[in-house]
């Protein structure tokens, strides 16, 4: 039977990865979506263990309310994608650099 | 199993304007271009209505109610007030900016109102689940609103950047909330207050480490900042007022909420952290401005370092240092809405008008809104008698009474640094030469709200009085 530390061991590594993807991922816009995601489920993941092994329910009504927000946040992200896509006809990230200063 | 019915009537505010802004997005589905000033006078109406039902549901007494998600205290009455007020005045500013560049769609009001919604959810906020939608319904709507510019380049990269950005931090912001909700068992924040007590301490550091991050993205503390001057740069004017002005309101809520409702047995913990993120904003904020030739740029980076100050007063975890910083949260607001209103009124089609040599001479093309504007950095730099000194004061006198005179020293220090940079502007204004002689163009509306803004910046700071005794009321 896993342990709850098992649970969170899984959910930081989860949320490392995601992290790890979002800051060394210099090509590609969808792979930072991608990584949000991520990391939207490796807070789940926390969320549920814990829900679990304290016998609470609020946690998993949580998780729903997550999921749901991670939904619509992907719609505007990949709207605000497609966007940027018209102007730039280029979805690199390293090439987002007409603002500085 | 039997169920509590909640007592709506305290929440008749938010229901109000979530029924009129999904009335709104019907009816402006029907409507004609030439129509579409009904759309935002029934916006303004809402807004209107909405002030009315919050001032007259205020009993003076804490009540919480939705199986303990929401809570109507008198420090949520008074910072819902003052967001109806910026969102008014943002809508006002922007209307003749937004009917220049072919903006001037219903989009604008309906994403602002949702906006405003999150910001009174955040702002009544009382359990992590109703502060994180309303965060997100916040931020959703800021979001799009960045991007409401399709055409522009600027606009869609800086919405871009500040999806990412403020993606990463409700990440991390839900990341430490499980962590407490992990060690306390609960999502309200009075449960988590009482059983912080008890709890697993380095758990719930690491949780609160997770909260802070989060938060200071949010904010746009050092160095979570990166997004701030981009973000404010690269929106159309009208967004950048909106973003700069009602969600520091909510952003102020949202740390009182989490960290004095939440966790006000943690306060060593969260005092260092903080202490770290107040000293770096006032520094870079102030220094980096110095070299911004980009007028939206610059208040960028003073939005940073008003937002140290801001940090300032909650960090000294008194009573009093709370209502220091809720004075300085509203204080800021009427600046900066004052600020970027300034920026519109000087742009019109074609011609932004966001860079500082356009205000070079504007004491030769027009003295009255000059000296509006010099109102309005005077107070931002700290001048006495004006607003913004009495803020900056009452936030320093609360480092000192808790005991980090040195803080208050570099407060102190960095606010003179930034006084240079509002000065620039003043000299630019009154003692260089015009780059064009042509006469300020924008409606009535506008010019008034825009005079009346700064006389209030002036006002307020003469009789600091009756807004301090508000937020004194707020904590007691």
């Amino acid at each position: 039977m896993p342990e709850l530390s098992d649970y969170l061991i899984l959910g930081a590594i989860l949320f490392s990865l995601s992290v790890a993807g979002i800051f060394l991922n210099r090509k590609n816009v969808i792979v930072l979506l991608m990584s949000i995601e991520l990391m939207l489920l490796a807070v789940n993941m926390n969320f549920i263990a814990f829900s679990h092994f304290l016998n609470n329910i609020e946690g998993q009504v949580f998780v729903f309310f997550i999921l749901t927000v991670a939904a619509a946040e992907a719609a505007i992200g990949l709207a605000i994608l497609v966007v940027l896509f018209r102007n730039r006809r280029s979805i690199n990230v390293e090439e987002l650099d007409t603002l500085k200063g | 199993m039997n169920i509590e019915m909640p007592n709506f009537l305290l929440a008749l505010p938010e229901i109000f304007v979530l029924g009129m802004t999904c009335v709104l997005l019907v009816i402006d589905l029907f409507l004609k271009q030439q129509d579409r000033y009904l759309t935002y006078l029934l916006a303004l109406f809402t807004l209107l209505v909405a002030a009315v039902l919050t001032l007259y549901g205020d009993s003076g007494e804490r009540q919480i109610t939705f199986n303990g998600s929401y809570v109507a205290d008198s420090m949520s009455h008074v910072l819902k007030l003052g967001v109806y007020f910026a969102v008014f005045v943002v809508f006002v500013y922007a209307k003749d900016y937004l009917r220049d560049r072919n903006m001037f769609k219903g989009e604008f009001y309906i994403l602002g109102l949702f906006g405003m919604l999150g910001m009174m959810i955040m702002i009544s906020a009382h359990s992590l689940l109703t502060l994180y939608l309303g965060l997100e319904l916040l931020s959703l709507s800021l979001y799009a609103m960045v991007a409401l510019q399709r055409d522009s380049i600027h606009a869609s990269e800086a919405a871009m950047k500040y999806f990412v950005l403020g993606a990463i931090a409700s990440g991390m912001l839900l990341y430490g909330m499980s962590m407490i909700y992990g060690v306390t068992g609960t999502l309200q924040l009075d449960s988590i207050a009482e059983r912080a007590v008890s709890g697993d301490r380095t758990l719930l550091a690491f949780g609160l480490v997770f909260l802070l991050v989060g938060m200071a993205f949010k904010l746009g503390a050092v160095p979570f900042h990166m997004w701030v001057p981009d973000v404010y740069h690269g929106a159309p004017t009208a967004v950048t007022l909106y973003i700069g002005s009602a969600p520091k309101i909510a952003a102020f809520a949202m740390l009182v909420r989490l960290l004095v409702d939440g966790m006000i047995d943690l306060h060593d913990q969260w005092q260092g952290i903080l202490i770290i993120l107040a000293v770096l904003s006032m520094a870079v904020g102030n220094i980096v401005a110095i070299a911004q030739t980009n007028l939206k740029r610059m208040l960028a980076y003073s939005t940073i370092s008003h937002v140290g100050f801001l940090i300032l007063g909650i960090l000294t975890g008194t009573q009093s240092g709370f209502s220091a910083s809720m004075f300085y949260a509203l204080a800021y607001v009427l600046m900066a809405l004052g600020g970027f209103g300034m920026i519109i009124l000087l742009s019109r089609k074609g011609f932004e008008g966001d860079k500082l040599d356009d205000f070079k001479g504007l004491n030769r093309r027009s003295s009255w809104y000059a000296f509006m504007m010099l109102i309005l950095m005077f107070s931002m730099a700290g001048v006495p008698p004006f607003l913004g000194f009495w803020a900056k004061l009452a936030v320093l006198q609360e480092v000192v009474a808790a005991d980090m005179l040195w803080l208050a020293i570099v407060g102190v220090v960095f606010s003179v640094i930034g006084v240079f940079y509002y000065l620039r502007i003043v000299k630019l204004m009154y003692f260089d030469e015009p780059n064009s002689e042509e006469a300020l163009q924008c409606s009535t509306d506008m010019r008034l709200l825009i005079s009346a803004n700064a006389l209030m910046v002036l006002g307020i700071g003469l009789f600091p009085g009756a807004l301090m005794a508000v937020c004194t009321a707020a904590f007691s």
